[in-house]
């Protein structure tokens, strides 16, 4: 448990040091999810000892997003002074993206029931 | 000794997880999908801090403590992945094209509404990366000209309502493939609806972790090249 916790948390830090060192867009935590999967794809990491702490926070991640969602209520005002262009544009993008993205990728999936139908 | 105690850590993390697991209870009672824990949480959150007066910074020294966790949580999704990389592998033609047609949809859709109704430019900027993690968003809209604060909060509110209703919206339209359910919502709602990925199916989940990271590399590469060529 701790090992793995301790793991996750070095390879996030290679992930912050090398996102700062080469001034890169992508964060270090998505960085360091890069780098543990080439550490587990060339046998460097042992799945079995990241295995406990990975499950542990993948399972309780919903919690991790309820302060950063409270955040929200500080920019309550900003919201509200255009609050239809981006109300609108929230709630349907998402959902476009979500059609988009899940159609395309299912009849890509299954070439072959083209023939079918 | 009530002022003293709210500016502890102790009270935001308290509070946090007391709302929560009675959130994670209620939406077990209700079985509704609005009855999302997280957006309970996040609303029931806010409602107490505002009635009883309690300045958010104060609770944030708690609440940040549980967001940190969220920094190793990301790394983490490299686990299911691994786990699941030959079923992934075999898929990689749908899903990079599912996550690169994803973001594009995803910039055109969001600006181009936000325009038609008439939103101010830096509205619209901070609009753009709004299906992007958090993180990944903030970076791009101080590069583009957007302003940050609203893009975090546009992008959390997206995360949730994608949460709550991506995997039922995706039954409905007719995707029911685990691979490209997860694709969807992890490529529109990033890491909240992630999480929800991960209740429903674990395949799910890992490709919609990989979606946060890909969605987001991909946006960053090509907003700067559609604002160039549209000369917004």
């Amino acid at each position: 448990m701790v090992r793995g916790l301790t793991l996750l948390l070095l390879f996030q830090f290679c992930g912050e040091f090398i996102s700062r060192m080469l001034d890169l867009p992508i964060p270090g935590n998505v960085l360091g999810m890069g780098l543990l999967l080439l550490g587990l794809m060339t046998n460097l990491v042992d799945i079995k000892w990241l295995e406990e702490a990975a499950e542990l926070l993948l399972a309780n991640m919903a919690l991790f997003f309820v302060p950063a969602g409270v955040g929200v209520m500080v920019y309550g005002d900003l919201i509200a002074a255009e609050w239809l262009p981006i109300s609108v544009a929230t709630i349907l993008s998402t959902f476009v993206v979500m059609a988009v993205t899940g159609k395309l990728a299912q009849k890509l999936e299954t070439p072959e029931q083209d023939d079918v139908e | 000794m009530w002022s003293e105690l709210v500016v502890t850590p102790l009270f935001g993390v308290a509070l946090t997880l007391v709302v929560y697991l009675l959130a994670q209870h209620l939406y077990r009672r209700v079985g509704s999908v609005w009855a999302n824990p997280v957006l309970v949480s996040i609303v029931t959150i806010i409602l107490l801090l505002k009635g009883s007066g309690v300045e958010y910074r104060d609770y944030a020294r708690g609440g940040d403590i549980i967001l940190f966790l969220l920094g190793p949580s990301v790394v983490a999704l490299a686990v299911p992945l691994y786990q699941r990389r030959e079923e992934i592998w075999q898929r990689k033609r749908p899903i990079l094209i599912g996550i690169f047609a994803g973001s594009l949809a995803s910039i055109f859709s969001a600006c181009g509404l936000a325009w038609i109704l008439g939103g101010s430019r830096e509205i619209i900027l901070s609009l753009a990366p709004k299906s992007v993690t958090t993180p990944i968003a903030i970076s791009i809209v101080e590069k583009i000209g957007g302003v940050a604060p609203l893009t975090a909060a546009i992008v959390v509110l997206t995360g949730c309502l994608g949460a709550v209703c991506g995997p039922e919206f995706c039954r409905r339209i007719g995707v029911t493939s685990p691979v490209a359910t997860g694709l969807a919502v992890g490529t529109a709602a990033h890491g909240v609806g992630t999480a929800r990925m991960f209740e429903v199916d674990r395949l799910s989940g890992a490709v919609a972790g990989l979606a946060i990271g890909l969605n987001g590399l991909m946006t960053t590469f090509l907003l700067p090249i559609l604002m160039a060529f549209s000369g917004f």
